[in-house]
């Protein structure tokens, strides 16, 4: 079966700096997949470069069998990768419904229609996917009043809207709480499993980690040393040696993050 | 040859008051990202001090003195711009910032107006600098020789600032990373006031040394800001070197372009801007950078909706009011209505690009008087019926829009809004020095509306129908999912185009309609006027629009129709003022410091807290 997702040797400096060094990897369909590493292991700048905020240096990325290497982040949306950021960007002045009537409205193509109150404009749709997330009570407030975990849940109803086929999640809990976080890789994951869509996602809490994802990468300075199972990646020395050396990695890594 | 010579050094000498200027508005901008529109204000200052200065000091000594403490000066009052200004809205959006120092170019015109009036005058000559030096049988001025002699030294002076001290590292620092200079341990407002004080003293020398060849007069300000900007967008935001080599090259670009091409000198310079920034869109030292990452600092805007039927029976009844005047009204006031829907529509057409599509444009004129020239064209010189001219105006305004929005979308924050100021410059001067076609200062005379409009009712009527109909289209648009895709586009552009939108074709779209309906308005006004005149496509017709936004309420959609109302009504008893621009200028900045959400957002803030308008759930 083609991965939906195959990068090979992928690769980006910056300036002197080797922010990913030669990574390749497969995402299998249906799989959730987490990426993990240090602060700084280079796994956002991975996640840019597979959904193309920026350009790899070199190496290539496939999706589904055919070369998305160097397309704008628009055009790999189009082809059914859905992402959602480390640090939100939804639309601050749009209501929670609207926000996802926006992502909807751009799927059908209707980006240059000016004759319909967008408001009214798939409207039902949203709703659909917004309750999936448990957010439907929420629809009409202003996104910009949200708690930090609903505004999460809601990126998630967004990059639902076009039906991906691989979903991209960068520190999807990032900031809360820890039962928060189970439940929403929780939700992730019922979600994903119900529509067949990959994950590939970011994580710093390992309980998150070993409880989600069928298979466990982890980066370190740029560079992949492990792609495993949780017990494999677990026994792996060099992944002790990285992640055991420094107990306190994690919390330095959150309140970075914070 | 020796001409060649002349002329090459005559450009060299003026682009000494060129690069003090453009500098200091660049190590201004590099520290703080403030765009100063006010620097060519104190540049006049310069100027002004200086040539009082010069007549109480004596001699040498006393001339070049006047010219230092001329820039002390200048500087001086620079600080004083900082603290009370500026330094309130340094943390808010870039378009408040430009509209603060708007404000204080029209208190500095009137204050100067005040001390030094407003006859012209004329520069002393340098004492021992006097007479002319012949380099190839070409005369050529001592002074100009001193100014080529200086310049370099001051360019060496500023890099062995900037370079070699504490100052300029501190300097450097916050200009590449600004969080840094906190972490260096130094007070970041006094860094800011002293990096003012240092570009204002430039300005305040640049008005000061340039006196023995120009003098100084209350148009200063204006001319070389724009001469200025195209010097620091050539040059690179925030590159001094950048600022020189630009210098030098308008500079000699202009004297040369006088002497050859007499009739195209102005558009000499802006096609050369516009051909850099095609090849490199940061100018020529400057470096890429994402501007505006501070755009949409402050409470967001809020979701919109289209209005419920209680406002849509007000409009209806206003419009249905309006609809009467002419029963009632006299011609004056009919004549006042359709300025005033003139002026609504073309600051509603603002509105659009400006506050859905946070793009701040500071050449918005050129659409208006474009599609007034479009129009005026067409009838002066084929003869086009009036229908058919005032149907391409738009059209044509569009056509430009596309074109000059091809250029200036590609940047955004300030770059955006100074490279299309440069823009409708360029085409303010084609105008202004096309004269065999366009009239040049004289402008295009005798347009007038067919006979079934030509009554000032059935005119009235005419506008009432476009000028409305052209407003409630555009705010049609702002609620349809073209406009909610620009709002996109404004809020998050990395979540937009992550989520299948082409951010900048989008803001392309906005833009040429923005024109367009600005075009629109240009036509109305060309056909109620019966002329056109350049000064519609000028900074100052801009800004007018600017202002009125602003004052309506930037995060508001109804912000500019408000606005301009309000000021279209006010300024007929505001112009018999001697003084009205000292005190437009403090109400705007008033208005900036206080009052920053202009009049709807204050009304609708105040019918919140008495309760007639439901409140909103509380901000974060
Ligand atoms: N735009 C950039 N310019 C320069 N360096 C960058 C840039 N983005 C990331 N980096 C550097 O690349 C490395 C990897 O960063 P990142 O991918 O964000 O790590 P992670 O997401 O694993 O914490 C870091 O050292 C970071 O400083
Ligand atoms: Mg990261």
């Amino acid at each position: 079966m083609t991965p939906v997702l195959r990068v090979e040797n992928l690769t980006r400096y910056f300036g002197g700096l080797r922010a990913v060094h030669e990574v390749s990897f497969d995402v299998a369909p249906g799989e959730l997949k987490a990426l993990i590493g240090p602060n700084g292991a280079g796994k956002s700048t991975c996640f840019n470069m597979l959904m193309g905020q920026i350009t790899p240096s070199a190496g290539k990325v496939e999706l589904n069998g055919e070369p998305i290497t160097g397309l704008p982040p628009r055009e790999i949306w189009r082809r059914g990768v859905g992402r959602t950021f480390q640090i939100t960007g939804t639309y601050q002045s749009m209501t929670v419904a609207e926000n996802v009537q926006m992502a909807l409205i751009s799927h059908h193509r209707r980006l240059f229609s000016m004759l319909p109150y967008a408001y009214r404009l798939y409207r039902e749709e949203a709703m659909a996917l917004l309750d999936v997330v448990g957010m439907a009570q929420q629809a009409d407030r202003a996104c910009a009043i949200l708690a930090y975990g609903d505004l999460k849940r809601l990126e998630l109803a967004i990059a639902l809207a076009h039906k991906p086929t691989l979903l991209l999640m960068d520190e999807p809990t990032a900031g809360m709480a820890p039962r928060e976080r189970i439940a929403l890789m929780q939700l992730t994951a019922d979600i994903v499993k119900e529509r067949g869509i990959s994950v590939l996602f970011t994580e710093h809490d390992m309980d998150v980690v070993f409880a989600h994802a069928h298979h466990i990468m982890v980066l370190n300075r740029g560079e992949l040393i492990a792609d495993g199972t949780a017990a494999e990646v677990r026994s792996n020395p060099h992944v002790q040696e990285v992640y055991l050396g420094g107990g306190t990695l994690y919390a330095a890594e959150e309140t970075s993050h914070a | 040859m020796g001409l060649l010579v002349a002329q090459l050094l005559t450009g060299l000498a003026n682009a000494a008051a060129l690069f003090l200027v453009a500098s200091g508005l660049s190590l201004i901008f590099g520290v703080t990202r403030i765009v100063n529109f006010a620097h060519g204000s104190l540049y006049m200052l310069g100027a002004y001090v200086g040539i009082t200065l010069m007549g109480v000091l004596p001699g040498a000594v006393g001339f070049w003195g006047a010219i230092v403490l001329a820039g002390v000066a200048v500087g001086l009052i620079g600080v004083v711009i900082e603290i009370c200004v500026l330094r309130p809205v340094y943390r808010a959006p870039e378009l408040f910032q430009l509209v603060a120092t708007f404000g204080v170019i029209l208190v500095i015109q009137d204050l100067t107006l005040m001390i030094w009036g407003g006859e012209d005058m004329l520069g002393p000559r340098a004492p021992g600098l006097k007479s002319v030096v012949r380099i190839l049988g070409e005369p050529v001025p001592q002074y100009d020789l001193a100014l080529i002699a200086i310049t370099p030294f001051i360019l060496l002076g500023l890099w062995w600032l900037i370079t070699k001290t504490r100052v300029g590292i501190l300097v450097r620092a916050a200009t590449q990373d600004r969080e840094m200079v906190g972490a260096l341990g130094v007070n970041q407002s006094w860094l800011f006031t002293g990096v003012f004080f240092l570009g204002s003293a430039l300005a305040g020398l640049g008005g000061a040394i340039q006196l023995p060849k120009g003098g100084a007069d209350l148009l200063m300000d204006f001319s070389i800001i724009a001469e200025v900007f195209v010097v620091v967008v050539v040059g690179g935001m925030g590159s001094i070197p950048g600022a020189f080599i630009a210098a030098v090259l308008i500079s000699v670009l202009n004297v040369f372009g006088v002497a050859y091409v007499p009739q195209s000198t102005l558009v000499l310079m802006y096609v050369v801007m516009a051909i850099v920034l095609m090849i490199r869109p940061w100018g020529l030292l400057g470096r890429e950078e994402k501007a505006g990452e501070h755009g949409q600092i402050g409470e967001p805007q809020r979701p919109i909706r289209p209005a419920g039927w209680i406002g849509r029976s007000l409009v209806l009844a206003l419009i249905a009011f309006m609809a009467l005047i002419p029963v009632f009204g006299s011609t004056f006031t009919q004549v006042l209505i359709i300025d005033i829907l003139i002026f609504c529509l073309f600051a509603t057409s603002l509105q659009f690009i400006l506050s859905t599509g946070g793009l701040v444009s500071f050449g918005h004129a050129v659409f208006f008087g474009g599609g007034a020239y479009v129009a005026a064209l067409l009838v002066t010189y084929f003869n086009t019926p009036m229908e058919l001219a005032f149907a391409l105006a738009p059209l044509g305004a569009g056509v430009l829009a596309i074109g000059i929005g091809w250029f200036c979308i590609r940047l955004s924050g300030v770059y955006f809004a100074m490279l299309t100021m440069a823009f409708s410059q360029l085409v303010w001067s084609l105008v202004f020095q096309w004269g065999e076609v366009t009239g040049g200062d004289d402008g295009l005379v005798s347009i007038w509306p067919s006979k079934w409009l030509s009554g000032t009712t059935a005119y009235y009527y005419f506008t009432l129908a476009m000028g409305i109909g052209g407003i409630l289209v555009l705010r049609h648009i702002m609620h349809s999912p073209f406009g909610y895709a620009l709002r996109a586009t404004r809020d998050s552009a990395r979540q937009a185009e992550a989520t299948g939108i082409n951010v900048k074709q989008i803001q392309w779209m906005a833009f040429t309609l923005a024109g367009a309906f600005a075009g629109l308005a240009g036509g109305l006004f060309v056909f109620s006027k019966g002329s056109i005149f350049p000064d519609e496509l000028s900074i100052s017709t801009s800004f007018d629009a600017l202002i009125v936004v602003f004052l309506g309420g930037v995060k508001t959609l109804a912000g500019g129709v408000v606005g301009a109302a309000f000021m279209e009504s006010a300024k007929d008893w505001l112009t018999r003022l001697e003084y009205w621009r000292l005190i437009l200028g403090l109400v705007i900045i008033a208005v900036v410091i206080v009052a920053p959400d202009g009049i709807v957002g204050s009304l609708r803030k105040l019918g919140e807290r008495i309760g007639i308008v439901r409140e909103e759930e509380s901000m974060r």
